[in-house]
């Protein structure tokens, strides 16, 4: 297989009531990504698109070929990946595997979402959908009650009592945001305090309003490229090391692993053995903290900490820039926001971003970076893990 | 290949309060929600069971917040219950009061019930739940 490598990059701001459609969403941040890579939307031979609900929120189903057609990469290969909030990262490892293969030299890749326009009812309703709909959704699940019995559940695996736990989990909440001030693309730029979060609307017990990420309109794109066409057209190109995707099926089904997500080692077993690497040797990572909890089970999942030891870290400053491991110096879900089909294509953006160095003038470069993970998490069972390098 | 243990058919059996599931014949291990093969060891060697309905809670949340259509339903519990056959299934807890429902219900003994969810435009069609209760 040959080496692939992003070329470019593009994020719209995420937010609240975006007055633009999913289209035009994709059309802003795709131009930006091609215009970055040097190429011309004609150079695109392929695009992959993360959509996981346009259907109910624009009554816009495979909004990838209008997309493709919008910015003039008429009659190309265009697909949707659905896989709940891994939607985007399907979508890119997919593309990496295309022109791993020779099959594609150059590939667009974008994710869009606009789940404001359904209203919170319905979204819930929807996002809800992800779960198992026959078997799980009667009881009344949803995600926050997902990570809510996952939560109750870590705190009586790993002998945490509910009220420290519910402290580790305001020092993901605070870490989010305070790094989303600094991010001109978050959705939320408010820091807030342990207080703020324990003192929040109670969603489902033990998960607050500030546990949770928020629903959120945004797009982000990445050109991706072989390396010998990548080496051609830009000067730091960053190449995918490792990727990998496994799944699961419903919640109940996990119960030998949970409050583990096996799927999510699994995949990240895969990234790191094809990048011959280990997590001591990543210098940071954005991962799936749509709950404070999530951001929790994850970290330990993708082997940066021990079971049951992550919240400590957060509370120690060990996943900050300059701890052992910078984690969602973005903001995270939790606070840059989390427009399910763009987020893993945002979080390719923005480890991008930080290996080339281009963070420093927004005040959150992790220095030297050299490899970065990403991790996202897609329902009851996506979930993809993907390692890029500056070499 | 038939699916042996048909949704319709374990929908129909929790209405009357009976959790069906399948007993595998290779490995022993109880499916339960029922899948084309053994949860276990994916064998589809098994056979039609009637579970006990006994199990204790794992887990539990109280949610203040519903799906569309469901607003009515707040609050209300969710347990993860593992059944005393091994499987673990997630419903209801209604024998108390959501709101006090705390820490202390993690590995107390319930027996299952079922309440029906009477379908919106997406669920094609209603939706049986087991919906437990304290047996101490
Ligand atoms: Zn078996």
């Amino acid at each position: 297989m040959r080496r692939v490598a992003v070329i470019g990059t593009g994020h719209s701001k995420f937010c609240f009531n975006s007055e633009k459609t999913q289209v035009e969403m994709l059309a802003e941040v795709a131009l930006d990504a091609i215009n970055e890579a040097n190429i011309t939307p004609k150079d695109v031979q392929a695009v992959n698109v993360g959509n996981v609900l346009g259907d109910f929120e624009e009554g816009q189903g495979m909004v990838q070929s209008f997309f493709a057609n919008d910015i003039g990469c008429f009659n190309v290969a265009a697909s949707r990946f659905e896989g709940a909030c891994a939607s985007g990262s399907m979508a890119v490892r997919d593309a990496v595997m295309w022109v791993a293969s020779g099959y594609y030299d150059i590939m667009l890749v974008g994710g869009v979402e606009k789940a404001t326009a359904m209203g919170t009812p319905l979204a819930t309703r929807t996002f809800a959908m992800f779960g198992d709909s026959r078997y799980e959704f009667p009881a009344g699940f949803t995600f926050p009650a997902v990570f809510a019995l996952l939560a109750h559940l870590y705190s009586n695996k790993y002998g945490i009592p509910l009220p420290a736990l519910k402290e580790q989990m305001a020092a993901v909440s605070v870490q989010s945001h305070e790094y989303a001030v600094k991010n001109p693309n978050a959705q939320i730029h408010k820091a807030i305090s342990k207080e703020d979060v324990l003192k929040s609307f109670m969603v489902s017990t033990p998960i607050q309003l500030q546990d949770a990420c928020p629903f959120s309109d945004g797009a982000a794109a990445v050109v991706i490229a072989s390396e010998e066409t990548a080496k051609k057209l830009v000067k730091k190109p960053v190449y995918f090391a490792g990727i990998g995707q496994a799944s699961s099926g419903k919640l109940s089904s996990q119960q030998k692993y949970l409050p583990r997500i096996r799927a999510r080692e699994l995949a990240s077993q895969q990234s790191y053995s094809m990048a011959g690497l280990t997590p001591k040797d990543m210098d940071l990572c954005e991962l799936h903290d749509c709950f404070s909890i999530a951001a929790m089970i994850a970290a330990e999942g993708l082997g940066f900490f021990d079971y049951g030891t992550s919240g400590l870290a957060w509370e120690k400053g060990q996943t900050r820039i300059g701890g052992k491991i910078p984690i969602n110096i973005s903001g995270g879900l939790k606070a840059k926001g989390h427009p399910i089909g763009a987020t893993g294509v945002s979080q390719v953006y923005e480890v991008t971003r930080q290996l080339r160095g281009d963070m420093a003038e927004q005040g959150r470069q992790v220095d030297g970076a050299k490899y970065g993970i990403i991790d996202t998490l897609g329902g009851d069972g996506v979930l993809v893990s993907m390692i890029l390098s500056t070499m | 290949m038939e699916y042996k243990l048909t949704f319709k058919n374990y929908n129909q059996a929790l209405k009357r309060d009976k959790l069906m599931g399948l007993k595998c014949k290779d490995c022993g291990a109880f499916t339960c929600p029922p899948m084309m093969v053994c949860g276990e060891c994916a064998s589809t060697n098994h056979e039609i069971v009637q579970l006990s309905g006994k199990g204790k809670v794992v887990t539990f949340t109280t949610s203040f917040i519903a799906s569309e259509g469901r607003e009515n339903e707040v609050p209300y519990t969710i347990v993860m219950v593992e059944m005393d056959e091994g499987p673990w299934i997630m419903g209801n807890l209604v024998s108390m009061d959501p709101k006090k429902v705390a820490m202390d219900i993690v590995g107390k003994t319930v027996q299952l019930g079922n309440r029906v969810y009477p379908a919106d435009k997406y669920s094609n069609g209603d939706l049986a739940r087991p919906a437990f209760s304290l047996l101490e």
